[in-house]
Formats: C-alpha cells, structure tokens, sequence
C-alpha cells in the first residue's frame, strides 16, 4: 500500500497547480493519472487565458461582469470574484515559470480580443496556450520532483462514515490493483466529452473523476450545462479556435451572409458560445447551411496573420479537413466541447465529503454557470488548482489511511476480475459507447425537448443493461487498453444519465441548456442549481441551491 | 478501397511467441487516417491491440508509432498518403529506441529520463520581478519552433546515434535544451551549454536528418542541435573534440581549399591524445589503399576561396552586433 499526504487524481493543469500548491506547502503529494501528465487534455486549449491586468486599465470587476453575463447569471458571483481577482497573480505565476507568451510592442505580456467580453484581456501563445502553459506546468513538477503515479487508473474512492480514506487504482501496466490511502484528495479529472459522439474532446476525456465522486456520495450540480463549441469541423469534430473569430474571422452562410448581424449585432461573430452555436444550428436548421454546416472565413486575415498567430488551425486545416484557409473558408458545425457543471464545491474546492477535493473541469464552484466563456476554462484550472492544492495541503484530515480498508482492495478486485471473466459477446464496448454518444448528439444537443430528453434516458437504460454483459475481449494483465475502456464506459453511462435528468428538471431556456418545451428564461422560479445526488441505496435525490448574487443583478442579454 | 494494415504484435504474457505481425482488412474513406484505422480494428475487429491514442489532432504526442518503417503520429498521416506505388498495404510498429511494452506501446521511461538530465525548466535569475519579464515578441515567437515540440518521441525513435550509443541524449532533449538557451529570461545559458558539449550530447549528432524528417511539428531537432553547436563554440566551450574537428576542419580548408584528412584527427585529438580505438580504422584504411596522400595539395585559385571566409567572417561580425 502506497500512502501520501495529499494525492491528486488527473494531470491537466488544475492536477498539476494543485499538486504544485500542495507540494510548496510542504506535503507529501503524488498525482495519479491515466496517461502521462504531458497527454492530458488541457493541451487542446488553444485560443488563451483571461486576466483583467489593472496595469492596463483593465478592471477585474469586469471581467467578473462578462463572466457572470456569459453565464446567464447561474455562475455564483463569490467564486467568479474570485477567480477574476486573483487572475493576474496566476497569470505572472505562469509567466515566471516559463511560458512563452506572446508579447506587445513594449515586451509585455499581450492581449487578444475573445468572445463574450468587451475588452481584449486574453494572453495567449500564438494557438497553442494550453498545450504551453501544460509542458511549463510538467517542467515544474520535475524541477520539484513531485511524484507520478503514471499510467494509473483509478477505479475506485474509499469513503468511510462521510470521510475520504484514499483510492483503489489499477497500474495499466502490470494489471496490478492497489489501495493508494491520502489524507486529502483532489480531484482533478477534467470534462466527461467522450459521454457523445462527436465530440472535441479526446478520447481519454471519459468523466472519471466525475463518477468517481459520484458514486461515493458527491452531488453533481449543474449537469445539464454542456457547451457546445460554434467552430468544430464538420467530419471529425476537431475544434478551431475561437481565436480565429478574435483576430476577425466571419460565419457566413450558404448566401455568403455574415448572419450574425441579424443575431447578435453589435458583437456579431463574438457573442458568448452558447449564443453563437444556437445560430449557426438554426441557419442549418432553415436550410441556409452547407451539408449540415455553415463556413468559417479567414482569408481576408492574411496569410502572415494566420500563420503566425492561428498557426495550429491552419495545420488542422490541412491535416484534417484538405482546406488551406488562407485560401478557402473552412466548414464548421457546432460540436460538444466543454461541461459546465460537475461536482460541487466551495471556493477552496472542498466537496461535501471530508477530505475530497475537486477543482478543473470535473468541479463546479460555480464559475461558468449556463456558458463558459473562452479562455476562462484555463484560469478556472489554474485559480482553482492551486487553492484547492493549499487547502487540502492545510488541512490534513487525521484519517489513519491503514490497512482495516483491505476490504476495498479485495471487493475491486472481484469486480475486475468478474468484468475479465465474462463470456465472450456478439455486444462490443465500443457499440455501446458509440450507441451512447449518438444519442446525447441527438437529444441534449445544442436544441432540448422534453420528449427527445425522455426518450434519451428510457435508451440509457438499455445501455446500461447492455453494458452489465458486454465482455472484455483482451484477458491479459500487461496494458490491456480494452479493460481500461469498460472501466470508463461505465464511469460514462453513470455520467450521461445524470445530465438527462438534470436537463428534465431545468424548466426553463438559460445558457446552453435550451429547452425548446420551455424557451424562456424563468428567474422567478430557476435562477437556482440543480443538484443531484446518489444515495448510499443507490438512489438518486434532486436538490436545488441558491444562486449567489454579490453585485450584479440578472438582466435580459443582448450581445 | 480495401487497405491491409500489418500491425505488428507483442504479448509480454506470451514471450516465447515473440514478435509477430496480424493482417487487417478495412474498407478505407479517403479522410481516415492511420489511427483512425486503428481505432476502427480495435473497436470492430480486435479489442486485444494495445496503443495509446488520445486527441486525434497532433496535440497530445501519445500515437507515435512506426508506420511504413518511419516513425511519425498515426492521427497526422493519411491512409491514403501512406500507400506507396500499386501498393494496398501499410505496416505499422512500435517506435524503436524504446523497449516494447505490449504491441505499439512503448516503455518510454528511457526518453523522460534523457529530457531531465538537461534540467528541462525555466531558471531565471533570483530575484523575480513582480509583474511579467520584459522580454521581446520577436524572442518568445523564436521559441515558439522548439516550443512547439510534443514530446511524442518520433525523433528519438528513428535517431541513428541513438541506435548504436544509448548514451546519446538524443535530439528531443536537446532540442529541449536549446528551448531554454535561447529564452532571454533563463540566466544558465553558459552551464547548460558547457553541459551540453560534454560527452554524449550535442557533438554526438552524426546530422543524418533522421530526427527532422519524422518530426511531426517541424521542431527539426537537428537545426537546434546545429544551433546549440555555435552557441557553446560562441561561448568558448572549445576544449570538446567536437568544437576542436569543426574549428580544426575550417582551418585546414581555409590554408589550402581542400580538407587533408591527416591533419584532422591531429589537430582535433592532438598528437598524443588520438583514441585508440581509431587505430583499426586506419589500418583497414592503409589496406585497401584509403589513406591520404602524405603531402596535401591545394586548390588553384585560393584568393576566391579568401573572399568566401572573409565574407562570411563579415556576417557573422554583424549578426553579433545585431544580438547585442
């Protein structure tokens, strides 16, 4: 058995702030993670971070105003405080440890303009911030020999009597199962995307940590909040920077019509996400698309532009879509891109469960609310992360972590081994999570029915029927990626049923969640989360929670 | 069009079967890349294959394997780039360099450990300041290039040193290194380089293009190696063989056109200090009639050959300028 002070699950950008936080206030930390810190998912960011720097006359409390907007006023205005004060601290933090942002005329950091926000207050390295600021964050923990368990799987929380007493994890490659005990645990898993089909998501992207917490006893708040992202390719789903409508971009349609005017007229093509993805959903829907897209137009950008500051697009361009966009506008449809709501915790990203932690996509504080704005997902890791880190580092719960959890070990151990054992089936795991994907296209897409929402969650059952049998076709020990898979499917399912029947609950229109049965946005009776919970019996309870409003009273959004 | 793809296999739990190849048949679009193929055998036809996969858009450097004996990310290539000439199959491998762990996985503890020996971290000097470094945008897009790189291995996989001398630390940890050296904001430029000339690293590239070829981020980790050779010369880290063969062959064909081939080993090992292991190689020489004349002769016209150093000692004279 492995022991730690504090043991961080995931190894985007939130896992390594926090464990980093944790580790520069003197505990003893280990991140445990699926792949190697390097691969995590945050490296897909790629448009910038925001930060309101006073230094430029920029003002956190606006930046905190475009949020809590962008949110359709569901984020809590405390956390988004938060996050918009402390957001120039973190950006200099990063800075110093090396990330090669880009710069002004005066060698200072610089700014690029982003949707849903009235000022430029994203930084940014050319296209590729995540994937920057991710290798810097890995630098750091090598510089602070911080321990990895890497390639690690974690299958299970040990919760006793409302405490957290550590994990019980498979090595992926020894097919060893262990019991990893920590006196605080945070979790730092990331989104859930591959729950659909497509997605912009990568593939390791599977609500882990989500389930995880979940299942031990965590609510999930705010589940029927999914973004869906304006500029995804049309085949693969491959996102495109909203950088590129930040540096000028248009949508046109089939008429070569800039139709954001008739939408959004004085932010046009940068209107917050959740806006823009339901008008180009709807030009498709009236037949003004191309083949179930609409176009995005760079050329009049200039070659130099695009291949210095959205080189990356550019690439996918080629790669994946045989488009040159200094050349030709490129096909985009709206695709699932990010969750907004996950598990809930307070400000220092402690869960209702003594000794858990959450912070990163896989959390909901609530910074996002109804709709994330872009390059606020990289603040809220890196804020969060490292609070999180500091509070579960301060305050290490007295759980003994010993061997009476043995108990655990052996119980995982036969869930394992009995998944490994099941006859061979006609069924295949991959079926059943494409089957699922497809479905939570269709019904808990950009546009919600009640009858579509329904329909969905009588299908889930089916699924979840179907996944009690389906085999697990390679029985070895050593890497075996096909158990792995099963392992996260079932996180998965978990996961998508819990969106339905947030999204049944929510009656009303806000921010993603746009329900067709109901179009309106209802104050008097929604401006509230919806919680839900699953009981020791495996029942699952909803529960709502006040909104917290500081300053900024709700109002009707025009962009 | 139907594609076979020839993948070849590895079970640790069954060693005694050693390596051997499966043939799969798809039905190919004209968009599918190698590891969607893959990914498509796995779910459809095989789930006992083993690879690491994950964002599908060159981000996350996790899929690189070997495919038509090159190594590269499979989510980057084309079926149908891949297929050479009336051919309608592709063989896919593991990276090599690196123990084999199951199938197209790769222990790739041997690569992290060669990235850490370089101290792979921004060190600045103590004081930090209390907003950002002052640094130009022309400096941090330069890095942009070595920044650029994903670690996914490609490189060290098909290195050729790296093929006969583990030792060498290989070209994504020096193109790692040159990251550092040439940020503005690091204050070790000197050791890392005095580091880097030792033993073992940038001196020990053999510029075989191998590293730029496969590299799927136009990192070109050999250009950097190129790079890091003139800074750690510029610097005065001359006591290497390295610095002492380039330096001693410029002289050589500076005084007479031509490099003469015996005075290189002694200008750059010195009289006494030639390896032994050299001797072979000379003997072998001496009897098939290789060696050098005794007497080396130069070219005719020796004064276009001045004007040729003297210009490019010119540049170099104002680009150091320019740096300062």
């Amino acid at each position: 058995m492995f022991a730690h002070d504090v043991l961080v699950i995931g190894a985007g950008l939130a896992g390594m702030r926090a464990a980093l936080a944790a580790s520069r206030s003197g505990a003893n930390v280990a991140i445990i993670s699926k792949v190697h810190p390097v691969r995590s998912h945050s490296n897909a960011a790629q448009g910038g971070i925001n930060a309101a720097l006073t230094d430029r006359g920029d003002d956190w409390r606006d930046h905190a105003y475009d949020t809590i907007k962008g949110s359709d006023y569901l984020a809590d205005q405390n956390a988004v405080e938060i996050m918009a004060q402390e957001a120039g601290e973190e950006l200099i933090a990063l800075e110093h440890m090396g990330v090669i942002f880009n710069r002004d005329s005066e060698g200072k950091l610089g700014t690029r303009a982003f949707g849903g926000q009235r000022k430029a207050r994203t930084f940014h390295v050319a296209d590729i911030t995540g994937q920057a600021i991710l290798h810097s964050m890995y630098e750091q923990l090598m510089k602070y020999e911080v321990q990895v368990y890497e390639e690690w799987f974690v299958t299970k929380l040990i919760v006793k009597n409302s405490v957290c007493l550590g994990v019980v994890a498979l090595e992926i490659r020894t097919g060893n199962i262990e019991i990893i005990s920590a006196k605080s645990i945070i979790i730092c898993t990331g989104g859930l995307g591959r729950v659909y089909e497509p997605s912009t998501n990568a593939l390791i992207v599977t609500g882990d940590g989500i389930a995880l917490a979940y299942q031990a006893g965590t609510g999930l708040m705010d589940m029927e909040m999914v973004q869906y992202h304006p500029t995804t390719l049309k085949g693969s789903g491959v996102l495109i920077t909203e950088g590129a409508r930040g540096e000028g971009a248009y949508l046109l349609n089939k008429d070569n019509e800039r139709f954001m005017q008739k939408y959004a007229p004085n932010m046009m093509e940068l209107a917050s996400r959740d806006v823009v993805s339901r008008c180009v959903a709807t030009e498709i829907q009236e037949g003004k698309g191309i083949d179930g897209s609409v176009l995005l137009d760079c050329r009049h950008l200039g070659e130099k532009l695009i291949k210095e500051k959205l080189s990356q697009i550019y690439e996918i361009g080629l790669d994946f879509a045989n488009v040159d966009i200094t050349k030709e506008p490129i096909a985009i449809r709206p695709g699932m891109h990010y969750m907004m709501g996950g598990i809930k915790t307070d400000i220092n990203g402690k869960t209702n469960i003594e000794g858990l932690y959450a912070a990163g996509e896989c959390a909901c504080v609530s910074v996002h609310g109804g709709n994330r704005l872009g390059a606020n997902s990289l603040l809220d890791t890196v804020v969060f992360g490292k609070r999180a880190g500091e509070h579960a580092a301060r305050n290490i719960s007295e759980n003994s972590g010993n061997l009476l959890e043995k108990e655990y070990l052996h119980s995982e151990k036969k869930r394992i081994e009995s998944l490994l054992e099941r006859k061979s089936t006609e069924d295949r795991i991959a079926a059943i999570r494409n089957d699922m994907g497809t479905i939570m296209d269709d019904s808990f897409g950009v546009f919600r029915t009640t009858e579509g929402m329904e329909t969905a969650l009588s299908k889930m059952k089916l699924l979840k029927d179907r996944y009690e049998v389906v085999a697990v076709e390679d029985k070895g020990k050593i890497f075996n990626t096909d158990l792995v898979f099963a392992l996260e499917l079932g996180f998965m399912l978990d996961c998508a049923e819990v969106m339905l029947r947030s999204g049944v609950e929510r009656k009303e229109s806000r921010g993603a969640h746009y329900y067709l049965d109901f179009p309106e946005r209802d104050d008097k009776n929604w401006l509230k989360h919806v919680l839900i919970t699953r009981s020791v019996e495996g029942k699952v309870m909803i529960s709502y929670l006040p909104v917290n409003i500081t300053n900024w009273n709700p109002e009707e959004r025009k962009y | 069009m139907e594609v076979s793809f020839l993948v070849k296999r590895f079970n640790p739990e069954n060693p005694q079967k050693g390596a051997y190849w499966d043939d799969y048949t798809l039905t190919i679009e004209p968009s599918m890349t190698v590891l969607d193929a893959l990914i498509k055998i796995r779910e459809d036809k095989d789930g006992t294959l083993s690879l690491r996969c994950s964002c599908r858009s060159s981000i996350c450097g996790s899929c690189s394997m070997r495919i038509n004996g090159m190594a590269g990310l499979a989510c980057k290539m084309k079926v149908i780039d891949n297929l050479q000439a009336n051919q309608t199959s592709i063989t896919v491998e593991p990276m090599t360099n690196m123990p084999v762990i199951k199938d197209l996985v790769v222990d790739m503890d041997i690569f992290w450990n060669k990235v850490k020996e370089i101290k792979p971290w921004l060190q600045p000097d103590e004081v930090e300041p209390s907003g950002e470094y002052i640094a130009s945008d022309e400096s941090m897009k330069k890095l942009a290039q070595p920044a650029n790189c994903i670690m996914c291995g490609a490189c060290v996989s098909d290195c050729t040193v790296l093929e006969v001398d583990e030792g060498f630390i290989g070209p994504a940890a020096l193109a790692k290194a040159y990251r550092f050296v040439d940020d503005p904001r690091d204050s070790e430029t000197s050791n890392r380089l005095e580091m880097l000339s030792e033993y073992s690293g940038i001196w020990d590239c053999t510029r075989c293009m191998e590293c730029v070829e496969v590299c799927p981020k136009d990192v070109a980790p050999m250009d950097r190696i190129m790079e890091l050779r003139d800074r750690a010369m510029n610097h005065g880290f001359m006591d290497n063989s390295g610095a002492k063969h380039t330096d001693a062959f410029a002289d050589i064909v500076s005084h007479s056109g031509t490099l003469d081939e015996l005075k290189l080993p002694l200008k750059t090992f010195g009289m006494f200090g030639m390896p032994l292991n050299m001797l072979p190689v000379a003997i072998r020489a001496a009897i098939k009639g290789k060696i050098p004349a005794l007497f080396h002769k130069g070219i005719p016209n020796m004064e276009g050959l001045k004007q040729i150093f003297n210009k490019v000692a010119d540049e170099e004279q104002q680009a150091s300028e320019q740096e300062e």
